[in-house]
């Protein structure tokens, strides 16, 4: 375990004291552990590993199982391009390309400074306003690929304001 | 458990209700095929070979899945089963390379046999191949994603027999592999090299690390002696091989075989046996009369259980044997005492181990221990599996081979060195020695029989001369945690020991259905070959470590005695704590 200990927030030690001995445990608690660090990091999953008794490898035969769960740490701002029915059909792949082509980075990847991450999911619920996506809980509909740069770009200047 | 009336195929038929449909059908003489179902492993269904119909319901039900209920009524086999079926099959196949002819597995794989009895003449369906590296990280199996079928045995045995879990599902659909926790080697994870998943393996995707090679160059470099071993498992396996009846004991040809190889001395790992067992039953001795405190003693003579122990209870390191196994007792004194005799260098010798085990090729560079001689003290291992294929390329016609006899001063062993081989042989063969030890006197009845057969826990009394030894045998990796709790709990409360000896086997029934014996393993296998073992401890003569001439001749002349300085300094090795995860 040449991975450093990490030393798990009381939060999530009390959390796994209720749930330990209950069945479902491990998906209550990866959860509570996405929530808390936005993915499930290693380390923090070979303790819990330790601390509810169930291995490595049953934890990440579940993790890589559902898409929910994330084994990267994801951007600050985490882009979810929809790529349901109905986005799909409004152009909803010509969003995901330009956004791939403005940030430079791929699907399930983050960007170099840790600000921007995109994901595809399926169907937000609001097809009605398709083309989607949402940057963490804020919808954006009725996408054309022209308007992502200066989405973006809101962000980038939020960034840099905090910074300076 | 009842009988119900169950009709296979409009015949009609009474058998246990605890059977699943595939179980009953092959009681019945009716073959269902299928590439998940084991009978050691539970069933997961996973592979849709095995559809059958069943009357009064219009889904198709897997058999492997399936109880048997009263009054049902299955149809197995018809023309619309075997359209189905082949189709599965195409589905399969169009995700498994067609490298049929290079393939390790080629004429043992169980799909290429399925495609071979469907008679399969060209791909229905366009290929996609999975595109992932293989791991070759370990010494002893190579994992090769693409040719996984996802049958999920390697897991289920993987987790559930042997409660290793090194391998498990990551990812899900076509991405799905069968790799450790995250993104790292075998090597880094818990994996003890057992090779129970290559021996469970449908396909060619686990496989044993091939190392014939380096024994056909060994062979043909003319600096080197080349000399060689063979376990004692590998004599009632290697003929099922050649379609000799399981269990049928070949030890003789084996010697001739290997002979004819080209390697000048051919000794017998059960001579090793009969070594380890002098050193062992000496610690089980000194341990009984002066420091029982420190009791139990535990044997360690199978590297997938030093490494299991060193990895996930290295709190009880200290009560592990530190004898080496008998191969390495063997390697060593080839490299030293017969070395000198030949008047040879250890460098000069080349030795090839023959194991029934994927994890010896692992255990022979495992410690500094290891290369005592001053050399690498075992050169190369090579699996029963990989001796088959040399002998089929070597041209050797291995059925008519004679029987011949091992090399001295190697070679001979006694009953005690070969029962190794078997789950309860080394507690069989180190309580008659120590019981000699202890008594000056031959243990009453020789054949311990309640450390024998197949039960995963096997506990046993031995009244040494009033002396009351607790000993217990676990195989089956997975089985191993009810004693070393045990232990714990003993240590942690401070009540008595339950047990001073314990035996543990990695592999279930042990060596001789251990992960490098020929495929194809049961229970009825298991069996057979283990009383194969057992037969040839009643054809010897002499049945006690102790008893064997070249052993006492061994001590005399060279080693002095048992745990003195010159065995401690060959024969013994150490342990330390290793991580579950080196990332």
């Amino acid at each position: 375990m040449n991975e450093e200990k990490v030393k798990l927030p009381d939060s999530l030690l009390e959390y796994i004291g209720q749930w330990k001995n209950k069945k479902g445990n491990v998906i209550m608690v990866l959860h509570k552990v996405q929530e808390l660090y936005g993915f499930i990091p290693r380390a923090v999953a070979m303790e819990v590993s330790t601390l509810i008794n169930i291995p490595l490898a049953k934890i990440y035969g579940i993790i890589t199982f559902y898409h929910l769960f994330k084994l990267k740490k994801p951007g600050k701002y985490r882009i979810s391009v929809c790529l349901g029915t109905a986005c799909y059909l409004s152009g909803g792949n010509d969003i995901m390309a330009e956004l791939e082509n403005i940030l430079g980075i791929g699907v399930n990847h983050t960007t170099d400074d840790g600000i921007f991450s995109i994901e595809a999911v399926r169907c937000l619920g609001c097809c009605g306003l398709a083309p989607v996506l949402v940057i963490n809980e804020k919808v954006y509909g009725k996408l054309k690929k022209e308007d992502l740069a200066a989405i973006l770009g809101r962000y980038r200047n939020q960034e840099a304001a905090v910074k300076a | 458990m009842s009988i119900v009336n169950i009709k296979i195929n409009e015949r009609t038929y009474q058998v246990n209700e605890d059977l699943s449909i595939l179980e009953a059908a092959r009681l019945m003489q009716v073959k269902i095929p299928t590439l998940c179902s084991h009978p050691d492993l539970s069933q997961s269904a996973a592979c849709g070979l095995c559809v059958v119909k069943l009357k009064g319901t219009s889904k198709m039900i897997r058999a492997c899945a399936t109880p048997v209920e009263e009054g049902m009524e299955i149809t197995t086999h018809d023309a619309e089963l075997f359209e189905i079926r082949k189709t599965v099959l195409e589905l399969i196949l169009s995700n498994h390379p067609n490298s049929c002819l290079t393939c390790q597995r080629n004429q043992e794989c169980e799909l290429q046999r399925l495609a071979a009895e469907f008679g399969i003449r060209e791909e229905s369906f366009e290929k996609k191949l999975r595109d992932k590296p293989a791991d070759t990280s370990t010494t002893s199996l190579i994992l090769d994603p693409v040719k996984c079928i996802g049958c999920g045995r390697c897991v289920e045995v993987c987790q559930k027999v042997q409660n290793v879990f090194a391998l498990e599902f990551i990812g899900r659909g076509f991405k799905m592999r069968i790799a450790p926790a995250g993104n790292i080697t075998l090597n880094e994870s818990p994996c003890i090299k057992c090779g129970q998943c290559s021996a469970h393996c449908p396909v060619g995707a686990i496989v044993e690390k091939d190392e014939t090679a380096a024994v056909w160059t060994g062979l043909r470099n003319e600096k080197l002696y080349p000399v060689v071993q063979i376990a004692p498992a590998t004599r009632v396996a290697l003929g099922e091989a050649f379609g000799l009846e399981t269990g049928t004991l070949v030890t003789g040809k084996m010697y001739a075989l290997l002979r004819r190889l080209g390697f000048k001395a051919v000794f017998d790992t059960s001579f090793g046996a009969d070594l380890t067992i002098m050193e062992e039953a000496s610690e089980l001795v000194d341990l009984l009369k002066n420091h029982p405190d420190h009791l139990p003693l535990i044997t360690s003579c199978c590297p997938s259980w030093v490494d299991y122990l060193e990895k996930f209870y290295p709190d009880l390191i200290e009560h592990f044997s530190t004898a080496k196994s008998p191969h390495e007792m063997l390697g060593v004194m080839a490299k030293t005492y017969f070395a000198e005799k030949q008047g040879l260098k250890a460098q000069d010798i080349f030795m090839t181990s023959i194991m029934p085990c994927t994890s010896k090729k692992y255990e022979i560079t495992r410690t500094d221990e290891m290369f005592a001689s001053g050399v690498q003290d075992i050169d190369v291992v090579l699996t029963t599996r990989e001796l088959a294929r040399m002998t089929k390329a070597s041209g050797i016609d291995f059925l008519s081979l004679p029987d011949e006899d091992a090399d001295n001063i190697l070679g001979e062993y006694t009953g005690a060195g070969v029962i190794f081989g078997a789950t309860g042989g080394v507690m069989e063969a180190a309580l008659r020695t120590a019981y000699y030890f202890i008594t000056g006197e031959k243990l009453a009845n020789i054949d311990v029989q309640p450390v024998r057969g197949l039960t995963g826990i096997k506990r046993a009394e031995i009244d040494i001369k009033g002396q009351k030894v607790k000993t217990a045998v676990a195989h089956g990796i997975g089985n191993v945690h009810v004693l070393m709790e045990e232990i714990r709990e003993a240590r942690r409360s401070g009540k008595p020991m339950p047990y001073h000896f314990i035996e543990v086997m990695a592999c279930y029934g042990g060596c001789i259905s251990g992960g490098g014996q020929p495929y194809w393993v049961n229970n009825e296998v298991r069996k057979k070959r283990t009383a194969g073992v057992y037969q040839d401890d009643k054809n010897h003569k002499l049945r006690m470590s102790h008893e064997n001439p070249f052993i006492q001749k061994l001590y005399g002349t060279y080693l002095g005695k048992p745990l003195g300085e010159k065995s401690k300094k060959l024969l013994h090795t150490d342990y330390k704590p290793r991580p579950l995860y080196y990332k």
